[in-house]
């Protein structure tokens, strides 16, 4: 059988290379080509009517005067009389019209009325929670036992709340039929797996179903399904027989398309005279909106640690069910794990450094956290430069450093990739993935320049169709490895087929044979060689074509990494507020096949790392149920000198490098909240129990007040 | 938006007449006037849009006085030498909009006449937020942004970050109406509503602001405005202040909060303590504590008198060269 | 617009942003806020970035408006796209038309520009994706942080 695998590191090419994004000149210059750029003649606008109650009963709809404003083409009911809405911003009814104005002019003619219904947004307070779902306690070993004989606990309640995806390019899709054919240009990161879910939703069979994404505008977890407004879409383009374009407007993406579940608990944690962990005890609370949330993973990647107790109460609100966001549940695990071991260190008088080294042994991967511990401390002169948790308020202005670990699965998904090797040495793939910002495009490229000695020039990567051969969601960090794998494995056996028919030509073996550098020779025996150009020119007439798939043969992929970060704050202790002034992420991902994209990976963790650590936050009002800050101004996104410093460190080279590819899109995510919680607590001298760090949540928690409810 | 008319005047009086009819509202950076628009928090029939009146722009900063246009962008403003010659604080007050687009658009007119950034107002429950049971909504609700200077069932705060420094500076307004000009401190340009429906300013029917004006080189000013985000956001707490004498001997000091009342608030026991004394570091912590008293936070803003109290402090020290 | 006169007629409500990506089909500009608030939607106008949607279309009417598109093209890139490229200044890249055009203001007003000019000139765009270190790195300017999107202004 077939050997896949990757080149030994003095024989790559192109991985481990650091190649610009290819599609860096079509969107640095404006003409990528958005899903919401879409404009096919004969375009629709539509728009849609949410309900303004978090809690209602629609009680009658009157669309007699929408219908009747000129330019207005289509109004559509999607929850009549008699539907119970279950949160602000659900859809009620949708219009397509000539002009976005004139569907917003229809929108405002729509006469619904509703009987207001209690709601319940709140979910910190769960005791008054109308339907809080306690579930069942879990106890490993005997906690009480430990937390009696223990040298020091801490306990106390820590929190973050709800918070949005945000993706720039909202929810949303350009719909068009050409007879009982649909074709969606939509925003999302499942290219191969849309089409079945629109074509059951719309009646027709998924081969009648034609999904493209060349760009899409960022996903972070929420942009799996065609979800209801894609559905309706396509029902508004087909009664007006003409293409839909339906996009959502900032405040319902913002309100409906995506929000983090929320995380609370009441920790205690203890240890012995050593430093050693000797029992944890959590009981947690949470709410992704109306489906409430599961327990996330705690004890966080002390996962090993004996004597536990764990109880979980899922509380549903009224407000738009949660997603998955970017690490789903880990982030939220990481902050109320690594806040609650920070302090306990700082109990027993130890460098929160030190006291994660004594109890790796808790951890699947010691030995990568310790090296990593290293390398950190080592960039940040840790030794040399963190103190003690400050007591003294001797100035305004107070620095601070905190640490955090973080672990991640990563493992390539499903993929299919088709290669076609032409007669005149162009090289294709062709597969139904995305790319999702991620770079995926790009890498792909690489494997397939790599595999054929090409440079990147030299191949074409087709993907953003479900015409092409299925492939995964962009989910889980999931793609690189998927992609990477089906597409090495398609190109191994594209080119063994490519020189078993040149062989003769050469009079050599097809395995003597190697391609590189744009040539295909005797491997040992450069002078008996052809160009690449001519290799192909002798395949004879047709195309040469192989299929790969993931999963497969070979060790081309794996998962499982671990990484550490590393903040350092100031705060301003009149003021409260907090500048993240710096940022260390070390990360393992195994194989790295483009180091620029994996740095950019990196960093762009770290941002939405510091925006949900200092600014980011659902607010919903207790008095109307609505969201007070659907929009980008009081929702507030780092900017771009909001964030620091940033310094990245990828683990590589042998050790790592032959674990093969591991996805990176969630694991610098999740350590920023608690690593600049940690920082913050190191130069105030009190934790802040809360997420987002705001001025008045320091502030309180300076002067003593504040705890979570 | 909804449909609307549009006019562009090219003299003032024809910006009046036009203005006079209902349901005309004043077009000038429209960086906050679209928003409303969008969000049908306000209705116009009619914008008038001053972009074309040569007039309204432009800047004199000479005879120890400072002319600015209503009409003049931010970052004309900014833009101009002798202004930040004149009054260096206007620097500092014009960068805290951090976002060249908005300095690029957004007038000096229109930031002082910007509407409140209340989100219970901003989705539609008016200014003064009042519910079906006639209680505040933002008492009952999130009020983190809120007023710690309530007046009367007004609870949203003044938004803009121009005012509460031109009312330090003393600073006059000059107002064009149906009955000609009339000039007014720039405080008087404000008011609180007391019932659903009244705005905020006191413009009355078909009249527009034409310009600002203020006697500079007497006092020194200074602004201090506390953001949690360096890039484009919204202050927490604001203070502006000028101390007219030769310091350190203050003769008279102005203080105003910005983000802490409905109307540019005037801390005036905070500027007396100050007035006839020598300024001190004692003094200037007297008067940040002064400029608080009173204050009545609600559920979610009490860390904004903290703010208000180290805002007015560290203003009082810049405007005084006493800044560590 | 784009060094080519354009008419159309509109009517008076339709912003900036609206017509250009709607009826002119020049969709560089991206819709992300509709208000003011994201910097997605930045195009010049007499040459200052402004934000398309929150200006009436009316309004620029005999002015002279370049979106990113007008900038360069992928041929022919201007030099702030091309280091946007070179420095991984984008990863989904909706909000990189308006941050190319925003920084194309900053630089053509301040070729070297310090830390609070750099807050002034794109403290009014937003990212979600997180290229910040990138886009820092175009400011930066060749030579001073490498082509490796490694620029540690900020800090
Ligand atoms: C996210 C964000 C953050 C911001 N942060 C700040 C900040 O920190 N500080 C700050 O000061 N501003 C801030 N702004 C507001 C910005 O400065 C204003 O939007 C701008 O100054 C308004 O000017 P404009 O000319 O565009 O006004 P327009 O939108 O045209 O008008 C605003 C209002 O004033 C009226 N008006 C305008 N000019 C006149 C006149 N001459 N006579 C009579 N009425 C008139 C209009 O009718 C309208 O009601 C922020 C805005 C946003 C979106
Ligand atoms: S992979 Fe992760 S970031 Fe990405 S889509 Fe999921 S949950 Fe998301
Ligand atoms: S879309 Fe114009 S600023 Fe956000
Ligand atoms: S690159 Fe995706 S939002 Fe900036």
């Amino acid at each position: 059988m077939a050997d896949y695998s990757w080149p030994e590191a003095d024989r790559r090419g192109q991985i481990g290379r650091r190649p610009a994004r290819l599609d860096g000149p079509v969107k640095s210059t404006g003409f990528a080509r958005y899903p919401s750029d879409q404009n096919p003649p004969g375009l629709l606008a539509a728009k849609i009517l949410t309900c303004p109650h978090a809690h209602a009963r629609v009680v009658r709809i009157d669309t007699s005067a929408a219908e009747a404003i000129p330019g207005v083409r289509v109004v559509h009911v999607i929850q009549g009389e008699g539907s119970e809405i279950q949160w602000a911003g659900d859809e009620v009814a949708a219009v397509a019209a000539d002009t976005e104005d004139i569907a917003r002019d229809a929108l405002r003619a729509l006469q619904v009325e509703y009987e207001v219904l209690p709601h319940f947004v709140t979910e910190k307070h769960r005791d008054r929670a109308p339907a809080a779902q306690p579930g069942s306690e879990r106890t490993d070993g005997d906690p009480d036992a430990a937390f009696a004989s223990a040298h020091r606990t801490v306990e106390q309640t820590l929190g973050m709340p709800q918070m949005a995806h945000m993706c720039l390019e909202p929810h949303g899709q350009v719909a068009a039929w050409d007879g009982d054919e649909l074709e969606v240009h939509a925003s999302t990161q499942a290219v191969s797996t849309l089409a079945g879910q629109f074509a059951s939703e719309l009646g027709i069979p998924a081969t009648q179903v034609r999904i493209r994404t060349e760009y899409m505008g960022g996903g972070f977890g929420s942009k799996f399904s065609p979800d209801r407004w894609g559905i309706v879409g396509a029902e508004l383009a087909r009664e007006a027989g003409a293409p839909v374009k339906l996009f959502l407007d900032r405040d319902q993406e913002v309100s409906v398309a995506g929000s983090r579940p929320s995380a609370f608990a009441r920790v205690r944690v203890a240890a012995d005279e050593q430093g050693k962990l000797v029992a944890w005890d959590s009981d947690s609370w949470g709410s992704g909106g109306l489906p409430g949330a599961s327990q996330t993973p705690l004890p966080y990647v002390f996962s090993r640690l004996p004597n536990r107790r764990l109880r979980h109460t899922s509380v549903p609100t009224n407000l738009a069910g949660s997603r998955a966001w970017r690490a789903p549940n880990h982030p939220q695990a990481c902050f109320l794990t690594m806040a609650s071991l920070d302090d306990l260190a700082n109990e027993l008088d130890l460098d929160p450094i030190e006291f994660l080294d004594r109890n790796l042994e808790f951890t699947g991967r010691a030995d990568v956290y310790r090296e990593e511990l290293g390398i950190a401390a080592g960039m940040a002169e840790w030794k040399e430069r963190w103190q003690p948790r400050k007591r003294s308020r001797d100035s305004a202005l107070q620095r601070g450093l905190g640490v955090s670990i973080h672990t991640w699965g990563g493992r390539g998904h499903a993929s299919n990739c088709d290669v076609t090797v032409h007669p005149d040495g162009a090289v294709e793939a062709r597969l139904g993935s995305q790319d999702i910002g991620t770079g995926t495009r790009t890498i792909v490229a690489q494997v397939l320049a790599e595999t054929f000695g090409l440079e990147l020039p030299q191949v074409r990567v087709s993907l953003g169709d479900n015409r092409f051969p299925q492939s995964g969601p962009s989910g889980g960090s999931s793609t690189v490895g998927g992609v990477c794998a089906s597409t090495r494995r398609a190109a191994q056996d594209a080119l063994r087929e490519v020189l078993t028919r040149v062989a003769p030509r050469l009079e050599a073996d097809p395995e003597q044979l190697t391609a590189a550098g744009g040539r295909v020779f005797v491997e040992g025996e450069p002078s008996r060689s052809m160009s690449w150009t001519e290799a192909a020119s002798r395949i004879g007439g047709a195309p040469v074509s192989a299929q790969g798939r993931n999963p497969g043969p070979g060790r081309l992929i794996s998962s499982g990494v671990g990484g550490v970060q590393i903040a350092e704050v100031e705060v301003d202790m009149e003021t409260g507020v907090v500048q993240v002034k710096r940022m260390i992420a070390v990360q393992d991902c195994g194989l790295i096949v483009n180091r620029r994209l994996a740095e950019s990976q990196v960093y762009g963790g770290l941002i939405m790392g510091v925006g949900y650590a200092l600014f980011e936050e659902w607010i919903p009002d207790p008095v109307t149920g609505r969201l007070l800050n659907a929009d980008m101004e009081f929702y507030k996104l780092a900017g771009l000198l909001d964030v620091g410093s940033l310094e990245v460190h990828m683990m590589t080279g042998p050790g790592y490098d032959e674990r093969g590819v591991i996805g990176l899109g969630e694991p610098p995510v999740i350590s920023p909240g608690a690593a600049i919680s940690n920082a913050v607590a190191n130069a105030i001298g009190v934790r802040v129990p809360w997420l987002p760090l705001t001025p008045d949540r320091v502030l309180d928690a300076l002067a003593g007040r504040g705890g979570i409810a | 938006m909804r449909p609307f008319s549009y006019a562009a005047p090219a003299t003032v009086e024809q910006a009046v007449s036009l203005l006079e009819v209902e349901g005309s509202e004043v077009l000038a950076g429209g960086t906050d006037l679209l928003s409303l628009l969008k969000d049908d928090v306000e209705q116009v029939e009619r914008l008038v849009a001053l972009r074309g009146i040569e007039d309204l722009s432009g800047i004199d900063a000479s005879g120890g006085r400072l002319r600015i246009g209503s009409m003049t962008t931010l970052q004309e403003l900014r833009d101009h030498a002798a202004a930040m010659a004149a009054v260096p604080a206007l620097g500092f007050a014009i960068d805290g909009v951090a976002s060249a687009q908005l300095r690029a658009m957004g007038t000096v007119g229109g930031d002082l006449l910007q509407r409140p950034r209340c989100w219970y107002y901003r989705r539609g429950f008016g200014l003064l937020a009042l519910g079906p049971d006639g209680r505040s909504m933002v008492e009952a609700g999130d009020n983190r942004y809120h007023a710690i200077f309530p007046e009367g069932d007004a609870r949203f705060v003044s938004p803009s970050s121009l005012a509460p420094l031109l009312v330090a500076l003393g600073a006059e307004a000059t107002v064009h109406g149906p009955d000609g000009e009339r000039r007014v401190p720039v405080e008087a340009l404000y008011r609180t509503p007391r019932a659903e429906g009244e705005r905020e300013n006191t413009l009355g029917p078909g009249e527009l602001l034409v310009e600002v004006t203020a006697s500079v080189g007497a006092a020194r000013s200074a602004v201090y405005e506390i953001r949690q985000r360096r890039s484009l956001d919204w202050p927490l707490m604001a203070a502006a202040v000028s101390l007219y004498g030769e310091l350190p001997l203050v003769d008279r000091a102005r203080i105003v909060l910005g983000h802490a009342a409905p109307t540019p608030w005037l801390a005036a026991a905070a500027g007396d303590l100050l007035a006839g004394r020598e300024l001190t570091p004692e003094q200037i912590v007297e008067a940040a504590e002064a400029a608080v008293e009173g204050a009545r936070p609600m559920s979610g803003n009490r860390y904004k008198m903290q703010l208000a109290a180290v805002a007015v402090r560290r203003a009082l020290l810049r405007a005084a060269g006493m800044e560590a | 617009m784009n060094g080519a006169v354009r008419r159309l007629e509109v009517e008076p409500r339709v912003t900036l942003l609206d017509g250009l990506r709607d009826v002119l089909d020049t969709t560089g500009p991206k819709k992300v806020c509709d208000r003011g608030a994201c910097g997605a939607c930045t195009v010049l106008e007499d040459g200052q970035p402004i934000y398309a949607c929150s200006r009436l279309l009316i309004e620029s009417a005999g002015r002279s408006i370049t979106t990113v598109e007008g900038l360069g093209s992928p041929e022919a890139m201007h030099e702030v796209q091309r280091a946007f490229v070179e420095n991984d200044a984008q990863q989904c890249g909706y909000c990189t038309p308006g941050f190319v055009v925003a920084t194309a203001a900053l630089l053509a007003r301040n070729p070297a520009p310090g830390e609070e000019e750099i807050e002034a000139g794109l403290g009014g765009n937003f990212c979600r994706c997180g290229t910040y270190m990138g886009i820092r790195a175009v400011v930066a300017g060749p030579g001073q942080a490498g082509g490796d999107g490694g620029g540690n202004v900020g800090g």
